[in-house]
């Protein structure tokens, strides 16, 4: 390769990692508002249900971010997207099992039923 | 002889080795605290009541903490984007606050974790304290494991780059992966504790 080629690809280079450099100021100020937008609406004093739901979704917008540019998963090969399906699989099962095994709702706490419900109770 | 594939690609993955091996670490890192997850939906849903984190918990100093790792984790990649472009001293600058941030983050760790055992809230005070002390107690000593290897890339490690560059900036990219994952966590654990 001639020198003058190098050079422009040197330059080349740079230019790509100044782009980079930007994306990243943009992200870093997306996330700072996002981390305002959470506090504010845990004031708003919503329903569980309700809280939870916005809640995870900004810090799924937040993580997608982090994830995608700081760890570049935006254009990452395709063995590490291979590798995280499967994990991200296996997340899905792990954080599913207790919902699917609780019997009285979801964020619901049921009160407790009267002891008078179970007579062998009073026997004890 | 020297490890291979620590700056070429390998031709079957397109990656080199150190990184499917810090991908595949984090693969296991997200299992691991998945599962306390799933423990935290398992003791919330299973209890007659719950408390609010802000009840107990000290929202400002956790909102603090949370824009003190986010910053963190832009002076980490602003760190490899110096070294991308061949700039050591700011690489050394970048990294040297990166590891600055982290010991801030412990610090307030710290006053949060000494007031609650001033008053008496340990970890058996109630399930909400149990989940809380485990998760934050497991995000912590991940940001302490973080800030040793940095501070070794930051430090001796620096060595590597007079004689190979190409190399220390994949070891420092690798690092920064494991960095990002950490925030990454501490954007869940803040408001599934601390505001829900």
């Amino acid at each position: 390769m001639s020198d003058h080629a190098a050079d422009h690809s040197t330059d080349d280079h740079a230019v790509d990692i100044d782009k980079h450099v930007k994306v990243y100021i943009t992200v870093f100020v997306t996330l700072m508002v996002l981390t305002v937008v959470t506090v504010a609406i845990s004031r708003l004093h919503l329903s569980v249900p309700v809280a939870v739901t916005i809640a995870l979704f900004v810090a799924l917008v937040k993580g997608s971010l982090v994830a995608g540019y700081f760890m570049h998963l935006v254009s990452e090969k395709r063995l590490i997207y291979a590798v995280l399906a499967l994990t991200a699989a296996f997340f899905v099962v792990l954080l599913a099992l207790p919902v699917l095994t609780h019997e009285d709702g979801f964020w619901i706490p049921q009160a407790a039923e009267p002891a008078a419900a179970h007579p062998e109770a009073e026997h004890k | 002889m020297d490890i291979p594939y620590t700056v070429e690609v390998r031709r079957d993955t397109g990656l080199n080795n150190g990184k499917i091996g810090i991908w595949l670490f984090l693969a296991s890192e997200v299992m691991l605290f998945g599962a306390l997850f799933a423990s935290y939906i398992l003791i919330r849903t299973g209890s007659p009541s719950w408390p609010r984190g802000d009840t107990l918990l000290d929202v400002p100093l956790a909102t603090f903490n949370t824009i003190v790792l986010i910053t963190s984790s832009v002076t980490m990649v602003m760190a490899w984007a110096s070294l991308m472009r061949r700039k050591f001293g700011t690489f050394r600058i970048y990294m040297g606050a990166t590891i600055l941030l982290g010991f801030v983050f412990l610090i307030v760790k710290y006053f949060e974790y000494s007031h609650h055992f001033a008053i008496g809230e340990g970890p058996s005070h109630n399930n909400f304290l149990a989940i809380y002390f485990t998760l934050t107690g497991l995000h912590m000593l991940h940001v302490f494991g973080g800030m040793v290897v940095n501070a070794y890339f930051w430090g001796p490690g620096a060595k590597l780059y007079q004689t190979n560059p190409v190399w220390f900036t994949n070891r420092v990219e690798h690092s920064g992966l494991f960095w990002h994952f950490v925030d990454l966590v501490w954007i869940f654990l803040f408001p599934t504790l601390y505001l829900l």
